[in-house]
């Protein structure tokens, strides 16, 4: 029986409050590292545990935080990514409110492993009351001494702040993320430099995802090998999923890595909603490759669905029953996409503005058959020609999209409408 | 109308800067705070901020125009922002958006006439599994039907 991890507090009310935390033994794995452990016994704890970014990248956490320049006298930044943006994803969120601790304890032992004297959690703009939320979480922990200077008599000092966004997708790639810290633009930057040795104000800069981040108490209390049995041992953990769109019970479920997407849906979702049946699923957020229903028997982890041509990505899995378009949802995302282009690369902001168009004609049955090849074309067209993958991440669902559900483009075509009336 | 933070706002400004290693840094949180006391950000708002940044006004112009949560022209009193990306699409925010757009006579980016409501349609709010979602100002509404956000949206003084 797996139990869990991550989420084992968040449906109790006062498991916002610090003294709720402490009694359950929070902050214990914080204390033993700064007691009991180097910063590189900890990053080598977490890159024996193979906990890989749970932001979408699944990059292994401790082999990043290793990527720290040793011996530099530039102050050195731990930034988690809170920005939490990828249509179908809403874990994180609940990481924040419903156990905001765990969240700073996961951070802070970061910090100290990667030599940080400033944390700052970037948060998106429209989560008002989860960025409060922080806030006195925050202004907590300096209360008990678990932040500010000396920490618990370490010689440890590390402050940390909440960033709030303002409304932009591609702050949740790293380096966008970084210029947005900075006050600009979430324009990314060209890699290299990495942000580990480079980063925010060109200093070593560590970004790692809220729930990679929540994952590290746990791996420092019960150690690497505990984590490293629970799921498929190359992409091991507990592992929040997210469910949204046609099914009957959408939400977030903590299972461990390498749950069937299947049972996903019938198991824990309850199966579709109005018992209808079941088209495609985008498996990981919006940007990963579309699987039709009969490619749905495949365990959710970084390697098995990278098998079957599509990607993890942040686990957000969004349903969708034969009612729906695939033209229509196609169009939906690639305006998405449109909508969040920084504008810097020009195959992204022209051929994702480009890709709209001809979706919109296809949908509305102006197109006409080669019309669906140049979709074709402009998405191979924008897929790795850009400085950050929010290119690929509309290239993927076009490729993937026309692939599977060709024939629907065709019939808009044919019939000179949309067959389904779609109006998403 | 001269633009100028209040005492309240000024003291938060101080603590904002303490923050970040450079100024610009703060520019984000100034510019929501600028947003919370003046309601939108006006071209003499982002002067009045590039003074105190001690930052040019073209950084602070690049920066406010690339987010769409800095308005830069008036809303409405109520801010009502319609998630539209695929898991609310899939439960139903276009049937929403249209009766919210009907009910108020305004479109996509407007506002009423007497200034109360402005309606916006926005990008993937990360609130999928309570979808279709909707946020007024700074709260959200999830789980929502046309019925249940009537009753929030006729219960605004």
């Amino acid at each position: 029986m797996f139990e869990k991890v991550l989420t084992k507090n968040i449906k109790i009310p006062e498991s916002r409050n610090i003294d709720f935390y402490l009694k359950h033994g929070g902050y214990k794995s914080f204390q033993k590292v700064l007691k009991e452990m180097e910063p590189d016994t900890v990053i080598q704890e977490v890159r024996d545990s193979n906990l890989r970014g749970r932001g979408g990248a699944g990059f292994p956490a401790g082999v990043k935080w290793g990527f720290v320049p040793k011996n530099n006298d530039k102050p050195h930044y731990l930034l988690c990514n809170a920005d939490e943006s990828e249509p179908g994803t809403f874990k994180d969120r609940l990481l924040m409110t419903g156990d905001p601790h765990l969240v700073l304890e996961g951070i802070m032992i970061a910090s100290y492993a990667t030599r940080s004297g400033k944390a700052y959690i970037y948060i998106r703009g429209e989560f008002v009351e989860e960025a409060c939320i922080l806030d006195e979480a925050i202004a907590e922990a300096y209360q008990k001494g678990f932040l500010g200077k000396n920490i618990q008599g370490s010689g440890y000092d590390l402050d940390m702040y909440v960033h709030r966004g303002a409304g932009a997708y591609i702050c949740g790639e790293e380096t966008g993320l970084i210029e947005s810290l900075e006050g600009k633009r979430g324009w990314p930057r060209i890699k290299p430099p990495f942000p580990a040795v480079a980063g925010a104000w060109q200093s070593p800069t560590i970004v790692n995802n809220v729930e990679t981040l929540a994952c590290v108490p746990s791996i420092i209390e019960k150690g690497a090998a505990w984590f490293k049995a629970i799921g498929p041992e190359k992409s091991p953990g507990p592992k929040l999923y997210c469910l949204s769109g046609h099914v009957k019970n959408p939400g977030v479920y903590e299972l461990p890595m390498g749950l069937n997407l299947k049972d996903l849906i019938y198991e824990y979702g309850g199966g579709m909603l109005n018992g209808n049946k079941l088209k495609a699923v985008i498996p990981g957020g919006s940007s990963v490759p579309v699987l039709t229903a009969d490619e749905i028997d495949v365990a959710m982890d970084f390697d098995s669905l990278a098998g079957i041509g599509s990607m993890l990505g942040s686990a957000g899995a969004i349903v969708m029953d034969d009612s729906t378009c695939m033209v229509d949802a196609l169009l939906n995302l690639i305006h998405f996409y449109r909508h969040e282009s920084c504008g810097q690369c020009t195959p992204c902001r022209e051929g994702t503005n480009w890709a709209e168009r001809i979706l919109r004609k296809i949908e509305h049955g102006e197109a006409t058959l080669k019309d669906i090849d140049l979709l074709e074309e402009v998405g191979a067209h924008i897929n790795f020609r850009t400085i950050c993958p929010l290119g690929d991440a509309a290239a993927m669902p076009i490729a993937s999209f026309l692939q599977k559900f060709r024939k629907e483009f065709e019939a808009h075509v044919e019939q000179g409408k949309c067959p389904l009336n779609s109006n998403l | 109308m001269e633009v100028k933070f209040s005492e309240a706002a000024l003291k938060e400004y101080d603590a904002i800067v303490k923050k970040y290693p450079e100024r610009r840094g703060a520019l984000l949180p100034v510019l929501h705070l600028a947003q919370r006391e003046f309601g939108w950000i006006s071209r003499d708002a982002m002067r009045y901020i590039s003074e105190l940044l001690d930052i040019p006004l073209t950084n602070v112009l690049d920066t406010a125009s690339f987010y769409t949560m800095f308005k830069l022209q008036p809303a409405g009193k109520y801010h009502i922002q319609l998630c539209s990306t695929l898991s609310c699409a899939l439960r139903g925010s276009r049937q929403i958006y249209e009766h919210v757009s009907q009910k108020y006579g305004i479109g996509d980016g407007e506002v009423t006439p007497d200034g109360k409501f402005s309606l916006l349609k926005v990008e993937c709010l990360g609130s999928c599994g309570t979808a279709p979602v909707v946020q007024i100002n700074d709260d959200y509404y999830e789980d929502m039907t046309i019925e249940k956000l009537d009753k929030v949206l006729d219960g605004l003084k």
